[in-house]
Parts: C-alpha cells; sequence; structure tokens
C-alpha cells in the first residue's frame, strides 16, 4: 500500500498561504469578508488570479457554492466537506486526487469564520443534529471543553498525566506568541497562571481552553508543474490522511487514545516517506491542552500515554527540541472555531522561512495535524520544500 | 415539572422506543439479531454488521463509571445547578452512554473511574423522562 501511496508525494504543491487582513474581535466584518480578504491575500502570495481558479474547497454551515459565489469563481469542482477544524487539512488531500485525476488545476481552500462576533453566520448552532440533541444537549453538554474534559480525565486516569504538564503545552505555546506580532495573547504566562485560573469543566481551566476569535485563512494548491511558475518557492504536499470514528461524544472508541488520528498519521507518514526525525515544525491543533498531548501520541512521535511527558520541560517552546505550535497556536495565537487552517498556513510560511523572530532555523519539513468533533475525527498533512529522495 | 428549562429531546423514529421506555421507567435498546450486540445510540440498523433486525430489549441499568467531567462552566439554562457531573456511563451490556450522575459530591477527589453505577430515571416533563445514573446503592 505504501508504495501506491508514495507514488502521490510531490504531485500536487501549496503555492499560497494567507490569512484575512486582520483577526481578533472584529464586529465590523462577516464570516464571508474574512474568506474574501484570506482568498484575495493567498492568491497573491502565489502570484495567481482569481481566474486561475477552477475549484473551490471550503467548511462551513453553509453551501460549498455560497464561498464560491461570494468570490465571484464558477468552479468545476466544489467540496464543502465539513468534518470540524481539520476539514481545510483533509480539503488538501480532497484537492490532490482532483488535481492528480486531472479534473481541475488551481484549487482555492477558504476559510473564514466570525467565531467570536457571529457576523454573518448561519443562525443553526453547529453541533445540534437530531442525535446530539438527544444523547448529549439533555446531559448539559456545555460546548467544547466539557466534551474534551471527558478524555482528558480518561487519559489523567489511565497514564497519569497530570494538570502541570497540561499547564506547561499552554505555556511552550505562549512563549511562541511572544515571538509573533500577530498574536492575540501576547503576556508572559506560567504554570501557576494556567492553574489558578477559573475551572471551566473540570480537568480543564480557563487556561487549558482555546481563544475565540473571528479569522480567515486560505491556501491555494497547484499541480507540481503549475507550482514551478507561481510566485513563491513551491511547498509540496508530501504526505495526507483523514479519518473519522465517530461524532456523538459518548461512542469515542477510547477515551484516553486518538484512534482517528492514528489513522489520519499512519496514512500522511506512509505516503511521505519521511521518519518522525525528519520533521523540523509541528503544528498541532490545539482546541485544549489535552489536543495536542493525545495527538503527539496518535502521531507516534511518543508512546501512548506519554504525550504528558513529552511536552513537559518545555521541549516544544522555542529553543526546545521539538518545535510546536510556533504562530501561539489555538490557545494564545487565534481560534475562529476551524483553527486548522491557521495551521497550514504557518506551515507553509515556516518552511519557507518567512517567520521572522519565529522561525525554526532550516526548517524544510512541517506536520499539520487537525481535529475535527470531539477528537471525531482528524486530518494529517506532511509537507516541505524538498520531496525526499 | 413544566417549569423544565433543560433542552429536551425529540424522538425519532428509531429513538422513540428508547424515550418511551424512559417514561415507564425502563431502561432499552436496541439489539442486533444476528450478531448479538447491544446498540447506542439507537439506529435503526447494528453499526458492527449492518443488519436492520434489530430488537428492542430491557437492559440491566447498572454499569460503571467510565469517564467523567465536573463542569463549572455549564450550559445556558440548564436546570442542574453548576457544578454537575457529566458522566459517560459503561453499561453492563457493553454501550457508553453519556448521562448526569446525580447523588454524589460533584467533586472529582470523591468520584472514581471504575465506579459501579446505576439508572436512576428523572421525570422532566409531563412527557419527558431522562436517565440519570447515581453510585450503585442508593448514593453516596
Amino acid at each position: 500500500m505504501s508504495r501506491d501511496l508514495r507514488r502521490m508525494r510531490g504531485r500536487v504543491a501549496i503555492v499560497g498561504a494567507a490569512e484575512a487582513d486582520e483577526h481578533g474581535k472584529l464586529p465590523h466584518k462577516s464570516a464571508f469578508m474574512l474568506h474574501a480578504e484570506a482568498a484575495r491575500n493567498a492568491l497573491a502570495d502565489a502570484g495567481l488570479s482569481l481566474g486561475d481558479v477552477d475549484a473551490v474547497f471550503s467548511a462551513g454551515l453553509w453551501m460549498g457554492s455560497e464561498t464560491a459565489e461570494y468570490l465571484g469563481i464558477r468552479p468545476r469542482y466544489i467540496d464543502g466537506t465539513q468534518i470540524g477544524g481539520c476539514s481545510f487539512i483533509a480539503h488538501v488531500q480532497h484537492a490532490m486526487a482532483a488535481i492528480d485525476a486531472g479534473i481541475v488545476e488551481v484549487a482555492l481552500i477558504t476559510h473564514g469564520e466570525s467565531g467570536a462576533s457571529r457576523i454573518g453566520m448561519p443562525g443553526t448552532r453547529f453541533g445540534v443534529d437530531a442525535f446530539r440533541m438527544q444523547f448529549e444537549q439533555p446531559f448539559g453538554l456545555a460546548g467544547p471543553p466539557t466534551g474534551y474534559a471527558l478524555a482528558a480525565t480518561r487519559h489523567m486516569h489511565e497514564y497519569g498525566t497530570t494538570s502541570e504538564q497540561l499547564a506547561e503545552l499552554a505555556v511552550s505555546t505562549r512563549k511562541w506568541a511572544q515571538l509573533n506580532p500577530r498574536a492575540i495573547m501576547r503576556d508572559p504566562l506560567t504554570v501557576d497562571d494556567v492553574l489558578s485560573s477559573r475551572m471551566i469543566s473540570w480537568p480543564l481551566h480557563l487556561l487549558d481552553c482555546c481563544l475565540v476569535t473571528d479569522a480567515g485563512g486560505a491556501v491555494v494548491v497547484t499541480s507540481a508543474a503549475r507550482a514551478r511558475d507561481c510566485a513563491k518557492r513551491p511547498v509540496w504536499v508530501l504526505g495526507t490522511g483523514e479519518a473519522s470514528t465517530h461524532v456523538i461524544v459518548s461512542q469515542m472508541p477510547d477515551f484516553g487514545f486518538w484512534d482517528a488520528a492514528r489513522m489520519s498519521s499512519e496514512r500522511a507518514f506512509a505516503m511521505a516517506g519521511v521518519r518522525h526525525a525528519d520533521i523540523d515544525v509541528a503544528m498541532f491543533y490545539d482546541a485544549f491542552t489535552i489536543v495536542p498531548v493525545m495527538g503527539l501520541e496518535a502521531a507516534g512521535f511518543c508512546g501512548r500515554g506519554e504525550g504528558g511527558a513529552f511536552v513537559s520541560g518545555g521541549r516544544t517552546a522555542p529553543g526546545g527540541p521539538f518545535p510546536m505550535n510556533t504562530n501561539g497556536g489555538g490557545l494564545s495565537y487565534t481560534h475562529s472555531g476551524m483553527y486548522g487552517m491557521f495551521t497550514l498556513v504557518e506551515a507553509v510560511r515556516q518552511v519557507r522561512g518567512e517567520c521572522g523572530a519565529r522561525q525554526v532555523a532550516g526548517a524544510k519539513t512541517a506536520i499539520c495535524h487537525g481535529l475535527g468533533g470531539m477528537f471525531s475525527s482528524a486530518a494529517t498533512l506532511v509537507c516541505g520544500t524538498e520531496i525526499p529522495s | 415539572m413544566s417549569d423544565y428549562t433543560g433542552p429536551l429531546p425529540v424522538a425519532t423514529p428509531e429513538t422513540k422506543p428508547f424515550w418511551d421506555a424512559a417514561r415507564r421507567h425502563e431502561l432499552t435498546l436496541p439489539r442486533c439479531r444476528p450478531c448479538g450486540s447491544f446498540v447506542f445510540f439507537p439506529r435503526s440498523v447494528c453499526p458492527r454488521c449492518l443488519s436492520a433486525d434489530v430488537e428492542w430489549r430491557q437492559v440491566s441499568g447498572r454499569g460503571t463509571l467510565h469517564t467523567f467531567t465536573v463542569v463549572h462552566r455549564g450550559a445556558k439554562g440548564f436546570p442542574l445547578g453548576t457544578p454537575y457531573v457529566i458522566a459517560v456511563v459503561e453499561l453492563a451490556e457493553g454501550p457508553r452512554m453519556m448521562t448526569n450522575l446525580v447523588g454524589a459530591e460533584p467533586d472529582p477527589a470523591k468520584l472514581r473511574i471504575g465506579m459501579p453505577v446505576e439508572v436512576v430515571f428523572r421525570d422532566v416533563s409531563s412527557e419527558v423522562t431522562l436517565p440519570h445514573f447515581r453510585p450503585a446503592g442508593g448514593g453516596a
């Protein structure tokens, strides 16, 4: 299987990556305005124009075609796959397939979400469908923190993971944010600050939880041949994977282990043909501190149950041996609701060497690892400026 | 009872027997005849073998606390005051379901993963009864 998968390595590249002009609390901007800014900026980054785009990928509560309409694109390939915050990482895999099949050549993947201000967002609240309404809402499931806390409790029980270890991750991530002038949260942070922040849903404190912002981002994916003619050095798609195991929280197969992430990352590594040690920069979706801890285990960067120890001692902080979430993450940089897009944008910037004070020296290969639902889905991308021989 | 402010389930065709049984203070689940698995959440097909040959069976209402969270920032209008406990219970018959743990202090130090629990029914409106769980033996 891996030989067939490896055939796909380097067949497409990310040639444009950008964010909306601003992010944070933006009551003067609708979700689609954020889409449009990000799309315009990403196309400019690629040196491409609107007329070059023949495929549009977006994930929201609206139809994928609505994004295309707003942007003035008449695509011949539309993908509105919605599997939560990792959707955009999955879209890269879908775009790769569509481009490799010869159906399209230039794919625009966009994200815009008024997560904090809720301007121009559909009225239906994400996550309340027929079955969640029957088997979760009546028990007071108060949004994502309560769901993730159920996994954190089990992980602590099975492996001895501690709140201090989770807090260490938040502290290391904040140190990256302090190097990023665009990050929302840049004040110094200590383990004690995290542990003494108010309890949201035990064992998760306020500072174990991500920000809630208005933000947008976009990436442009194209064929290897076309990529060489774009404005900047191509960032090759080396490995991709996606997986889903459940949606209803109580049906998570193993509350102490993120099985979908194991599935998506195994496939991405098999396709890329790179070793874990080859990864220079890791972007691990961090809606809550427990998420990267379980993500690192699932993706094989450490053993099962070892995630807490792995993120301790500042190992993921600037200067540490495992540079992770270098933009400041969902915890300190931004988190619109579907954060996965920002892992893509930062990974591209890192391997291109565009990150200024937070640049990881010599970064060539990055991993983006995304989350959807309550550990429901996962998508993984390995990308880099060189195709391994 | 009519002043209950929490979200109420609205049954769908494949779940109606579950909620009807809860009204009678019985916990029932679909069971797949060909492969013998109990199914949660209730579905028209067995998620292990896709058989549509499912029958409704009463289950014991006993299980263990599989995991939990103590909610301090609760859902808006939720009638259990904070802090309250959301639990995932593993039923003796196998499936896991979300519920509220009642009859126990909402204190993580006093709750133990693996502790035996049993179903207790709460009539929250003239039409709806929710299955909650409490520590086995009638409370802590």
